[in-house]
């Protein structure tokens, strides 16, 4: 019967031959998003492109604005909860620290490297070596300063790490709180495009301070032109990361409002630099040699330098 | 009951005997008692146990001793002791000498729960005491060079002796850096193991950093 016949299991044909045979039919394809080249400087070439779209990155936006709501599930008191805020890999910390550290002009760290995962772990970790290395260094370049002289009992400074722990720790965690209360609290009032979660403003701040790692190493080196020369190279660099990422979001606001807060911005990124320099580092002293005045009892008087 | 009928007992059969059941001394259970063994044998076994999970982090090959019967004895003897050793330097006089009791305390026991955690919400399948267990026992080298140190600097305080100080701390650093990540590092997932041993080699630094500019007064 051809009612049997019908019910029987068929094989369907590619889709290719099918269209063939009908080429009337109505056809839904489906395309994989298109991959996402890592270099994307070609698109900054066009000058018709929206501001937008370099600063967001690419098509793919849209997907990660819908996986953003499918991540964190787990309730708050349990541990996968909080295994959510370490899921990435090797190789994503190193890019994000290389994206914190060579900054592409035009593009948003956030929406480049951190994609909806923000993580804690870069954070977390960079304000640790931070804080041992801004010590540890600091520690050697007083060593190295006051090595020769006849006075000096060289002491390890112990003190002073808690003082950094508790400085940095500070400045990585309450800085972006503040600054994430003070955008949203502008978002009620003006519609903005951009917004970022209090994770990935950790995550920022976290990874620009990476640059300040390699540059309290260097601070070793006991000349003043070079610690300041230091100072604002970093600083260039992981202020335009910040400002690069935050312009964004207070674009739309009162003018006068948008340049305050990118300023202070910079400005407390700023404090940080020259706040270490000047409390862990010694001044490197000039050497001249030390005029001799005879004093009125015949005792002669060595004027020290300091 | 007619079946019964048939049975007779011979009258020259005792029925008599005891009910109760003697608790014979081949029981099992009397070897795994420890509350009537002397004192001595109880000290010793835990003493043994700790003396070989050390001789397990001087050689460290891929046994699993330290990993299955995990014991905070040796990690609690060992960060005493190092912090007892740090004492003793310029902290007597002015507020910025070398680390405090405390503070060489905290540093060990609060590092090695932090990496510990930052292991576990990696995705590592190490239990908690097991990884806190790995990382204070494999402070031992460093116990080492606080000691040599401190006969080095016995000797005198010179750039001879720093130098000789310098080679032993860091051949140490390295030795408790390689072999904590000899035990942990399996446990990991394979493309984040870079990530959960930086933390290591953060920790044995700072712990290393304290070692060498120790200076007694």
């Amino acid at each position: 019967m051809a009612a049997a016949d019908e019910l029987k299991f068929q094989e369907f044909d590619d889709a290719a031959n099918l269209l063939a045979a009908t080429p009337d039919a109505t056809t839904i394809s489906i395309d994989e998003p298109a991959e996402i080249p890592k270099n994307q400087h070609s698109r900054l070439q066009e000058p018709g492109r929206e501001e937008d779209d370099e600063l967001l990155g690419t098509d793919d936006s849209d997907k990660t604005e819908l996986l953003a709501g499918q991540k964190k599930s787990a309730p708050f008191w349990t541990f996968e909860y909080y295994q959510t805020f370490f899921d990435v890999d090797t190789y994503q910390v190193l890019d994000r620290i290389k994206g914190s550290v060579f900054p592409v002009p035009g593009k948003n760290f956030v929406r480049l490297y951190i994609r909806s995962n923000p993580d804690l772990y870069g954070p977390f970790w960079i304000c640790a070596t931070l804080v041992f290395t801004i010590a540890v260094s600091g520690n050697l370049s007083n060593f190295f300063i006051h090595l020769g002289k006849p006075t000096y009992h060289y002491v390890p400074e112990f003190r002073k790490v808690s003082i950094a722990a508790t400085t940095i720790y500070a400045y990585a965690w309450l800085v972006p709180l503040a600054l994430w209360g003070f955008l949203m609290w502008r978002n009620s009032k003006v519609m903005n495009i951009v917004s970022y979660s209090f994770l990935e403003i950790v995550c920022v701040y976290g990874y620009s301070l990476f640059i300040y790692i390699p540059t309290a190493i260097l601070w070793i080196i006991p000349q003043k032109v070079v610690r300041w020369v230091l100072v604002v190279f970093s600083l260039c660099l992981s202020g335009s990361v910040l400002v690069m990422t935050f312009w964004p979001a207070v674009r739309d606001d009162n003018r006068r409002v948008a340049l305050a807060t990118v300023g202070t911005i910079l400005l407390l990124h700023a404090l940080l630099a020259v706040g270490c320099l000047a409390y862990f580092f010694d001044a490197p002293e000039l050497d001249f040699p030390a005029p001799i005045i005879p004093a009125h009892n015949g005792t002669t008087v060595t004027i020290k330098s300091h | 009951f007619p079946g019964l009928a048939d049975v007779s007992i011979s009258q020259d059969i005792p029925v008599e005997g005891e009910i109760t059941v003697p608790v014979g001394s081949h029981s099992p259970d009397e070897d795994y008692s420890t509350l009537d063994e002397p004192v001595r044998d109880t000290i010793m076994r835990d003493l043994k146990a700790v003396g070989k999970k050390f001789v397990h982090v001087m050689y460290p090959r891929k046994s699993s001793a330290l990993l299955r019967d995990w014991d905070l004895w040796g990690p609690l003897v060992l960060c005493v002791s190092l912090a007892l050793m740090l004492q003793g330097g310029s902290a007597d006089s002015k507020d910025d000498g070398g680390p405090q009791f405390a503070e060489v305390f905290v540093i060990i026991w609060f590092g090695a729960v932090v990496i510990t955690l930052n292991s576990k919400l990696l995705g590592g399948t190490i239990s908690f005491f097991q990884s806190l267990c790995v990382l204070g026992y494999c402070v031992l080298p460093l116990t080492v060079a606080m000691l040599v140190c401190r006969l080095v600097l016995l000797a005198g305080a010179g750039t001879i002796s720093f130098i000789i100080r310098l080679i032993v701390v860091m051949a140490m650093f390295g030795w408790s850096t390689l072999a904590s990540t000899a035990f942990l590092a399996d446990s990991q997932p394979p493309n984040r193991k870079a990530l959960v041993v930086y933390p290591i080699f953060l920790f044995y630094f700072v712990i290393s950093w304290m070692i060498l500019t120790f200076t007694p007064q």
